[in-house]
């Protein structure tokens, strides 16, 4: 029986393995995963579980009694080492090594480490660990500094904003969001921190941090003191190929795979997730994405081309995600940031902000857009863009739909 | 027939289900999905596992 191991136990992984078993392979199916938990998922980690709202059954991707009905066998605590292509072997850190005969790789994405490092009382935000040792701190009094307004970075504010904590974000841009939505709807975005009391420290980077827990201080280079009981840093994640660099597979910012998700020159390696720099055909252009969504669609993806290897599809969606920040459900469609233009339909102000931003460039299509508090806009929008609808027509549909009943 | 299930308090409005199976999910004015079929027939099965999935909040499911 072909055996399909599959390296890496987060989303990716994890849909990989149930979507071989839906598209109808019986092979003897492995999935590995460097963390001895069993598989859980990211985004409440951020949010909900790092609120204390949710626990650790309520993120849990794949039990152990749903891996035994798949059929799937788990090997977790188990890091990946060293993947021997042309002997079809996998080498964990443990000694042991895996023969395969297809590898699915979905080690994933770490969050860049800190470069101000310290004894303790400074977090990053990745895997459940990370999530549960800030958890921990916040549950202490004193203020905390959050270095990165991204997304990550406005979430966990957001997070210790609820809890009662004293928050302030800091960024070397003067509009972080701005990379993703354009500045001036970036300043939206800033806006949303201030109306909460959540005070911004943007355009100013970080000089150092020194002290520990409970009593560290954080200096800008500007010269600002900012004392903080806790720090989080929040300034990106770098995919986890390093074990790749002697596979031979092309590695460059994640690895380089074709349009149906397979290794360049390798076609017995499939890459999702967001290890995968692969080639979207939409686009013409390689890609590495780090969203939720394009993980749970190239593992289909992969998983369809696994089992059916006459029939191959492409990986070629429209972006998607979305955030959860203090009362706004932020979901973001298509490419604004490549966008020159911008229509805002609705309103990203006040309390009971409702809104979409509809983004065009030079070709007159829809884009991108951006909602706040509107999913009806954004499945609205998300056709639209698959569709390739013009800029004006897209305005008018979202702007003819029927006010909410209540605010979301 | 596989029957279709859909949790309305847990669905967040995220909308990945549409994208994938349009003609068994929308969603309402409200943000809310709206199942537009109670069954669908075997043959249809594994798109629409995989569009129930994609939900990232678990909110849908296909029974048997």
């Amino acid at each position: 029986m072909p055996t399909v191991v599959v390296v890496g136990s987060s989303v990716a992984g994890v849909r990989t393995v149930q979507a071989l078993r839906s598209a109808g392979s019986t092979d003897r199916v492995v999935l590995v995963g460097e963390e001895s938990e069993l598989p859980y998922d990211k985004p409440p980690l951020s949010k909900q579980f790092l609120a204390g709202s949710w626990d650790t059954e309520k993120i849990r991707l794949l039990t152990a009694e749903q891996a035994t009905e798949l059929d799937v066998e788990l090997r977790l605590g188990a890091a990946a080492e060293r993947l021997d292509v042309a002997g079809r072997q996998l080498h964990l850190a443990d000694g042991s090594a895996l023969d395969f005969d297809v590898v699915v790789l979905a080690t994933g994405a770490a969050a860049r480490p800190s470069p101000w490092p310290v004894g303790s009382g400074v977090h990053v935000v990745r895997t459940l660990a990370d999530a549960r040792a800030l958890r921990a701190d916040l549950a202490d009094d004193g203020p905390v500094v959050v270095v990165g307004g991204g997304f990550i970075g406005a979430e966990v504010a957001a997070t210790a904003h609820a809890l009662g904590r004293t928050v302030t974000v800091v960024d070397p841009l003067p509009t972080p969001i701005g990379r993703v939505v354009g500045d001036e709807v970036g300043e939206h975005f800033t806006a949303l921190h201030h109306r909460h009391g959540v005070r911004t420290c943007f355009g100013t980077g970080v000089e150092s941090i020194s002290g520990a827990v409970g009593d560290l201080t954080v200096t800008l280079t500007d010269g600002t003191s900012l004392p903080a009981a806790t720090v989080v840093v929040g300034i990106g994640a770098v995919p986890n190929d390093g074990w790749l660099a002697t596979s031979g597979l092309l590695v460059e910012n994640g690895v380089t795979c074709d349009q149906h998700c397979r290794a360049v020159d390798s076609p017995d390696v499939y890459v999702v997730g967001d290890l995968a720099r692969w080639y979207h055909p939409g686009h013409e252009e390689h890609l590495r994405v780090e969203h939720w969504t394009n993980a749970v669609d190239s593992a289909v993806v992969a998983a369809h081309n696994i089992a059916h290897p006459d029939d191959l599809r492409a990986h070629a969606p429209v972006e998607y995600v979305w955030s959860d920040q203090y009362d706004w459900r932020i979901q973001i469609v298509g490419r604004p940031a490549r966008a020159t233009r911008h229509e805002l339909v609705g309103s990203l102000d006040g309390d009971t902000a409702r809104g979409a931003v509809l983004y065009t460039d030079d070709g007159g299509r829809l884009r991108g857009a951006v909602t706040v508090n509107w999913p009806k806009a954004l499945v609205t929008c998300r056709r639209l863009v698959s569709a390739g609808a013009g800029f004006a027509d897209a305005v008018a549909q979202v702007g003819a739909l029927p006010p909410a009943r209540a605010a979301a | 027939m596989p029957r279709l299930t859909a949790d309305h308090e847990a669905c967040q409005g995220y909308g990945n289900c549409i994208t994938g199976a349009p003609d068994v999910y929308d969603i309402d004015d409200d943000g809310v999905v709206v199942l537009l079929k109670d069954e669908i027939p075997d043959s249809d099965r594994a798109r629409v596992e995989e569009a129930a999935r994609s939900c990232p909040v678990s909110a849908l499911a296909v029974e048997d």
